[in-house]
């Protein structure tokens, strides 16, 4: 059988490309959603430690906005950042919920 | 031999209990070291009192003015003609305005409101929670019908920095009653004052405590102690007045923290703490920072 038959080849190419694009943005969307649902339960355990931080929010905000504008790449990085400053500032509160005390006065 | 055995028993478990005793008593004793407010309070005074020699005990309220002469003296010039004046004239005719029922916010406070400011928040028996002198105010409104109004606005500004003027060389009277949950709310506003948080990993006493006198960019840090007792205060940086739930607010937002809603507990009990550890010190407020 033969797969490239002369003169369709691009037609052929151009087909598999579209294929493969089309399969490379749905990847890409599916990966930042479920980046972006990691962020978004860090920041709200965040929140139930009373402890989220503006960047994290400014982060989520710009992943949701990249999202929106079909920018996958940076729509992933910016909510992975919103991640890990979400988990730092989990980190923050649970450590400081006994570290206070070397700041008190006695 | 039995008997005997039995006896040994006993006075081995009595030997033994006494350590046992010792250390629950040890325990409890620390426990209650850990939660003395007035021992605390002591000490928080004292903190300063080493750190700034030269500083008179009442003149902390003043803030930087208190440990910059510069600063202090470009403020002796501004008090001529205050920022917050027309803010206190507002307050004033706030105050004075009846609400729809025909009753004013003197009628909710004792003494008419005059001069009260000192003894502010205070723990509510009935509630269980701390109540500032802001809650108080919207407290009044809607038990009167009205609707409350914003914490961090004008009017609320206004209103507060009429009724501090009224108390003004008043000294901070805040109670803690007998009752766990007052000390428990003491306790949170303590947690909360030395927890650091948001992006900057600060706490309220990295600045207040730490670094009171040293330069923050262009604003010079002023101390913990006595730190409430200009408020409300006509800041500079903000064009207007502001109360103390936008002074907490802009704080947490400096540390790159998201802030808690205005008069949220954590902040209540932030002014509880604040305002019990500067008993004594009379109150300044309204009063104006850069």
């Amino acid at each position: 059988m033969k797969l490239f038959v002369k003169g369709r080849t691009p037609i052929f190419g151009l087909l598999a490309a579209s294929l493969v694009c089309g399969n490379a943005l749905a990847a890409s969307e599916a990966y930042f959603k479920s980046a972006y649902a990691a962020a978004d339960a860090a920041e709200k355990q965040a929140g139930t430690l009373r402890n989220q931080w503006l960047a994290t929010e400014s982060a989520l905000a710009d992943a949701k906005k990249a999202a929106q504008q079909g920018d996958f790449d940076r729509a992933i990085a910016a909510a992975k950042e919103a991640e890990a400053l979400a988990k730092a500032s989990i980190f923050q509160a649970t450590s400081e919920r006994e570290a206070w005390k070397t700041l008190e006065i006695r | 031999m039995a008997a005997h055995i039995g006896r040994v028993g006993r006075i081995s478990v009595r030997w033994l209990s006494i350590p046992v005793v010792l250390l629950l008593a040890t325990t409890c004793a620390a426990t209650a070291d850990g939660t003395d407010p007035v021992r605390e309070a002591r000490a928080f005074r004292d903190y300063f009192i080493q750190k700034f020699p030269n500083v008179k005990l009442d003149d902390f309220v003043n803030g930087p003015y208190s440990l910059n002469e510069d600063m202090r003296r470009q403020w002796e010039e501004k008090e001529q003609f205050p920022p917050y004046e027309f803010s206190l004239e507002t307050g004033k005719e706030l105050f004075a305005k009846p609400f729809a029922n025909g009753k004013h916010y003197a009628d909710c406070f004792p003494d008419s409101g005059i001069g009260v400011r000192q003894t502010y928040p205070q723990f509510d028996m009935k509630s269980g929670k701390v109540v500032t002198l802001e809650l108080a105010l919207n407290q009044c409104r809607e038990a009167n019908g009205e609707k409350p109004i914003s914490y961090t606005g004008e009017d609320m500004a206004a209103l507060t920095a009429y009724m501090a003027f009224t108390s003004r060389g008043k000294p901070f009277d805040i109670k803690i009653p007998d009752d766990p949950r007052a000390l428990e709310a003491y306790e949170n506003g303590k947690r909360y004052f030395y927890t650091r948080r948001g992006q900057l990993n600060f706490s309220c006493a990295t600045c207040h405590v730490q670094n009171p006198g040293e330069r923050l960019r262009a604003e010079v840090l002023a101390p913990a102690l006595g730190i409430l007792n200009a408020m409300p205060i006509y800041r500079s940086e903000w064009g207007g007045m502001g109360t103390v739930s936008r002074r907490f607010i802009t704080c947490n937002s400096q540390v790159r923290r998201v802030p808690l809603e205005p008069q949220a507990e954590e902040y209540r009990d932030l002014e509880y703490f604040l305002s019990y550890v500067a008993n004594g010190l009379p109150i300044s407020g309204p009063g104006s920072r850069p």
